[in-house]
């Protein structure tokens, strides 16, 4: 171990001072050493599939990193929307892992993960285990079924899905939507924040509208918000609601669902009792399974608790913790989950050849939503280490679009290209 | 002996460096190579290889709002003169390649969502 971590200094060293590209280099430590250490990766989502690549690139190969995922495919969150508006199919949302694993040398691991050991550094799945030097866990989210026990099953979600996981749901809301008569009232929520995605659920309003005012414009959208404001771009999603499509959308701030009736598609929330045609429920959310595993979700148990300048959980020692599981006043974005991942990165292979992470993380958010099949608009913000609160905090300047506009949908489509690009490649 | 080695390989600045510009991939990708999207104008910025006195005075401009843009004047203005220097001098150095659209496929039925 201690004669592979030398090399590896004097390989970077050598590198830095003959101008030696990554790549060979990478090659040549692929080649001829062994590790100097492993990492395991729970999650294939835009932060664990970032936080290999990222691994394997900075530490020039010399980390062995293996990703436990059970899905064979990467469906992205981001537009999946524009699925229920009708100008993207789930198709082009969908990517495979293959040139990501070749690219760079990671091991790949189909499956579920089912116990984790964090005393004896070990992961147990469901066909075998894994000892790691360091675990990060990316596990994504988990949906809160505690006060909706009514919508757990399968056969519910069916009838009532939630879509907040791109793939099959996406997809069946969307022909719920298509085979809805003109006339008809889609009936969506808004869950309590934190959760993944803020402007997500006002997106997929503004989306869903759009598709209305082109084909059912007799119909109209209910959108059931538990907040008492829309709580990212509020002033933009305002306009866009009551002015492109007044008529369309009823928006009810503080109206937090309270049980569902599936067969009869009937919300009741604290004020009003709503009939649906079509019925999109996002449940309240947490820390994805394997979190739970480790028992890291600490934080109102739903969030794990972490420090802000390597992700390693603050309960669990070697274990590292990205992306939207992660407690922070940090929004629950794709960008975010990477610059995360990019930070954990960073900092283990600086941990593992013995020396400091940067003592001072900084990184940007830049957030699009669509409001049409067309038109998009932006938060924007970057983010600063404050050593003092020993947390992220965001700089100035940060802020969103004057208006929605098709300059920034032309951007947005530039942004998903490169960010799956760059998880994915 | 093994932290000055480490040290001496990446300074400080260069780990700060090197994260705080794999930031800008998602819009700018890996290593500030941009992919293609059909018309150039459609494309964002390649910085891979960019002059470094270019990216500067660029985002300088963003900076203190000479130059007006749609995003960019967000970002500029959250980053430190030291962070804007470095991030040009990060991706001047850095190798343009091209980079076209990774291809979508059809999602399987057994998807778990």
């Amino acid at each position: 171990m201690q004669t592979n971590r030398r090399d590896f200094i004097k390989m970077a060293a050598l590198a830095a001072a003959t101008g030696m590209s990554t790549w060979a280099l990478t090659s040549f430590a692929r080649a001829s050493k062994l590790p100097i250490g492993r990492v395991v990766i729970v999650g294939g989502g835009y932060a664990g599939a970032t936080a290999a690549k990222y691994l394997r690139m900075w530490s020039l190969g010399s980390i062995e990193v293996i990703v436990v995922e059970p899905n064979r495919q990467f469906v992205s969150c981001p537009l999946s929307n524009l699925v229920l508006g009708g100008s993207k199919s789930i198709n082009d949302l969908t990517f495979d892992y293959q040139l990501l694993k070749a690219n760079h040398g990671i091991q790949w691991v189909q499956d579920q993960v089912t116990a984790i050991d964090v005393s004896a550094k070990k992961i147990q799945m469901q066909r075998g285990e894994l000892s790691y030097d360091r675990l990060i866990i990316a596990p994504g989210i988990d949906f809160i079924y505690d006060n909706l026990p009514m919508l757990q099953s399968e056969e519910a979600q069916k009838q009532v899905p939630h879509a907040w996981k791109a793939g099959w749901q996406t997809v069946n809301l969307r022909k719920q939507l298509e085979a809805m008569p003109d006339g008809g009232v889609f009936v969506m929520n808004v869950p309590a924040a934190p959760y993944r995605c803020p402007p997500g659920p006002y997106e997929r309003a503004a989306q869903v509208a759009y598709y209305l005012k082109g084909h059912k414009p007799k119909s109209k959208v209910i959108v059931l918000d538990a907040n008492a404001e829309i709580i990212s771009k509020k002033g933009l999603f305002t306009k866009v609601f009551n002015d492109m499509y007044a008529g369309l959308v009823d928006y009810r701030p503080n109206n937090a669902v309270v049980a569902v009736d599936v067969a009869g598609k009937t919300v009741t929330t604290e004020f009003d009792v709503v009939r649906a045609d079509v019925l999109n429920i996002i449940p309240p959310q947490r820390a994805g399974k394997p979190a739970q595993m480790a028992q890291l979700n600490n934080i109102d148990k739903r969030w794990c608790e972490v420090g802000f300048l390597t992700y390693e959980s603050k309960l669990a020692t070697n274990v590292h913790v990205i992306g939207d599981a992660v407690s922070a006043a940090l929004p629950k974005s794709a960008h975010m989950a990477t610059n995360q991942a990019k930070i954990c990165a960073n900092a283990i292979v600086q941990l593992m050849v013995g020396a400091n992470p940067d003592p001072a993380p900084v990184f940007a958010n830049t957030c699009y939503s669509y409001v049409s099949d067309k038109s998009a608009m932006h938060v924007a913000n970057v983010y600063r280490y404050d050593a003092a609160k020993k947390i992220m905090v965001s700089a100035e300047g940060g802020g969103v679009s004057s208006a929605p506009s098709e300059q920034e949908g032309v951007y947005a489509g530039a942004w998903a290209n490169n960010i799956w690009s760059d998880v994915l490649t | 002996m093994i932290v000055c080695a480490a040290e001496t390989a990446l300074t400080v600045s260069n780990v700060h460096i090197r994260s705080l510009a794999a930031s800008c991939a998602a819009c700018h990708g890996t290593q500030g190579n941009a992919v293609s999207i059909g018309k150039v104008t459609d494309s964002t910025a390649v910085l891979a290889g960019a002059s470094k006195a270019d990216i500067i005075s660029k985002l300088q401009a963003f900076k203190s709002g000479e130059r007006s843009a749609t995003v960019m004047h967000r970002h500029a203005k959250g980053l430190s003169i030291d962070e804007i220097t470095g991030l040009a001098e990060y991706f001047s150095q850095q190798v343009p390649r091209a980079s076209a659209i990774l291809t979508s496929q059809k999602l399987r039925v057994d998807h778990a969502n």
